[in-house]
């Protein structure tokens, strides 16, 4: 019998977290911030039919950055499991925070027992009932399993120590606007040597108002409006 | 509740109703009451919604249903509501046993929103309409052991930039009716009021009263068949779907309306002209 190489369980998620973070650092990155009127997310992303960000349910948004395919099946396990909730008790009942564990475990599950951790981080946002912006959720969820809740704002995939910086400084203090959040962040993405226009970007909010569905896409032009200022 | 993950083999697609079928909440079989035909009577007297009119007007449709629900020859519900948004363009009325009838509405609605945002787009008005056929399809069994359910759906088709009206019958064939359509116990005499008022490109506001002289006259002839009620308050449903969206009228607006129809038959009445 040939025993097989002895690999410590450290190295081995090492190894698995370093190769989860090279396939996310692949990517380009997304931003998600909290406005007046509600929760908004930008993202730079080229492409007008493969999204980013989509909507989940009536008040909560999802967004991934990393791997297409992964996140993508991911989004639609998420909208399957809100929905059969939804079916099965009430609209009210269906929350961002268990979707959120439900992402954790399923995220986690794949991290550790599987041979390819999923390339993947992803966000899960939620406006509250509340007008004032009480209630607003946002988790943020890595290729491991790991969930943060965020409490303004949060950067999603590679070099988002850089972005993070460039938005912190650029972002105005809460309550802030839509057009000056979503500048801020096209900033923040874009650099000091790029810049970003409405093409490049993927743009959506969860606005608060009378609408049961929350979710709504920035459209080019909206966004090249925004920009132009 | 965990993540509903599948392999590319059992993976159910944007249909809420197949995805039902695969996890523990499908338990009971939605969309089929009473599957099992050989092993279930159906109750005597449960409760029945009765009719709904439907008529194309310049620049949508207009969708109508009363408001009274029958068990046997009990009247069960005088506020009951058979007019539903389906989506933001389209609306379904129903007729038939109430229960059934609310849950294929819910599971409907359901489907059209789940694959929109599981494909990231609308299904066509077609395929809503086929959608909607396929489950009065699926309830055939227990519509054999009387709980019928028979839809009307309405909507407006972006992509003709029209609207357009569907009816069913028990098996879920679906017909696609140019002008106007009528469904449940009093559709008959609904449908005559309609023939007789309709005009090729009505207005809306003309559609409007239209349909609740249809249903007035239903009312008047059939049992099961509410009319307007002043007493109570409760007035028929309408709902107008267009370019727009659908929008249901505001009780305002169907009280006036109501209340004006009625004093038009009185006065026909006091008149000498007939009803």
């Amino acid at each position: 019998m040939t025993m097989p190489f002895y690999a410590p369980p450290e190295q081995m998620m090492k190894d698995k977290a370093d190769y989860a973070r090279k396939g996310i650092a692949r990517g380009r990155s997304l931003v998600a911030f909290r406005y007046r009127g509600g929760i908004a997310i930008v993202a730079e992303n080229t492409s007008s039919t493969l999204r980013k960000v989509s909507e989940i349910y009536d008040r909560i948004a999802f967004a991934g950055v990393g791997r297409y395919n992964e996140f993508d099946q991911l989004r639609i396990a998420g909208v399957r499991h809100a929905d059969l909730k939804g079916f099965s008790f009430s609209r009210e009942d269906v929350d961002a925070r268990s979707l959120a564990n439900a992402y954790a475990q399923s995220l986690g599950h794949v991290f550790t027992h599987e041979l390819k951790p999923m390339e993947v981080e992803i966000l899960v946002a939620e406006i509250g009932l509340d007008t004032n912006g009480g209630g607003d959720q946002l988790f943020h969820i890595l290729y491991d399993g790991t969930v943060a809740d965020e409490d303004d704002w949060v950067v999603l995939g590679g070099e988002t120590e850089e972005i993070s910086e460039r938005f912190e400084e650029a972002l105005p203090a809460a309550p802030r606007s839509l057009a000056d959040g979503v500048r801020a962040a096209v900033g923040a993405l874009a650099g000091p040597e790029r810049t970003l226009s409405a093409e490049s970007l993927e743009a959506a909010v969860l606005e608060r108002g009378n609408h049961r569905r929350a979710f709504r896409r920035l459209t080019d032009e909206e966004l090249s409006t925004i920009l132009a200022v | 509740m965990s993540l509903p993950r599948f392999g590319p083999h059992d993976d159910p697609g944007p249909s809420f109703a197949a995805l039902l079928r695969r996890t523990a909440a499908g338990g009971t079989d939605v969309g089929a009451f009473g599957a099992d035909p050989a092993t279930r009577t159906a109750p005597m007297e449960i409760p029945h919604g009765t009719t709904c009119v439907a008529v194309r007007y310049d620049s949508g449709v207009v969708l109508a249903g009363d408001r009274r629900a029958t068990a046997g020859h009990l009247i069960s519900n005088h506020r009951i509501e058979k007019v539903f948004p389906a989506d933001r363009h389209s609306g379904v009325a129903i007729a038939g046993a109430a229960g059934p009838s609310a849950e294929m509405v819910r599971l409907f609605q359901l489907q059209l929103e789940h694959y929109e945002k599981v494909e990231g787009t609308p299904i066509s008005l077609e395929g809503k309409a086929n959608q909607l056929g396929q489950m009065v399809r699926a309830n055939l069994p227990a519509a054999m052991q009387g709980l019928v359910v028979v839809p009307i759906f309405a909507g407006f088709d972006l992509a003709a930039d029209r609207g357009r009206l569907f009816e069913y019958d028990v098996t879920g064939g679906r017909y696609e009716e140019r002008d106007h359509v009528a469904t449940g116990s009093g559709s008959l005499h609904a449908d005559t009021v309609v023939k007789l008022g309709f005009r090729p490109s009505m207005a809306r506001s003309a559609a409007t009263d239209l349909v609740l002289d249809a249903l007035y006259v239903a009312s008047d002839a059939d049992s099961a068949t509410g009319g307007p009620d002043p007493v109570r308050d409760v007035f028929p449903v309408v709902a107008v779907i267009d370019a727009d969206g659908y929008q249901r009228l505001d009780d305002t607006e169907l009280r006036r309306r109501s209340e004006r129809l009625l004093r038009r038959h009185r006065s026909r009445r006091e008149a000498g002209g007939g009803s």
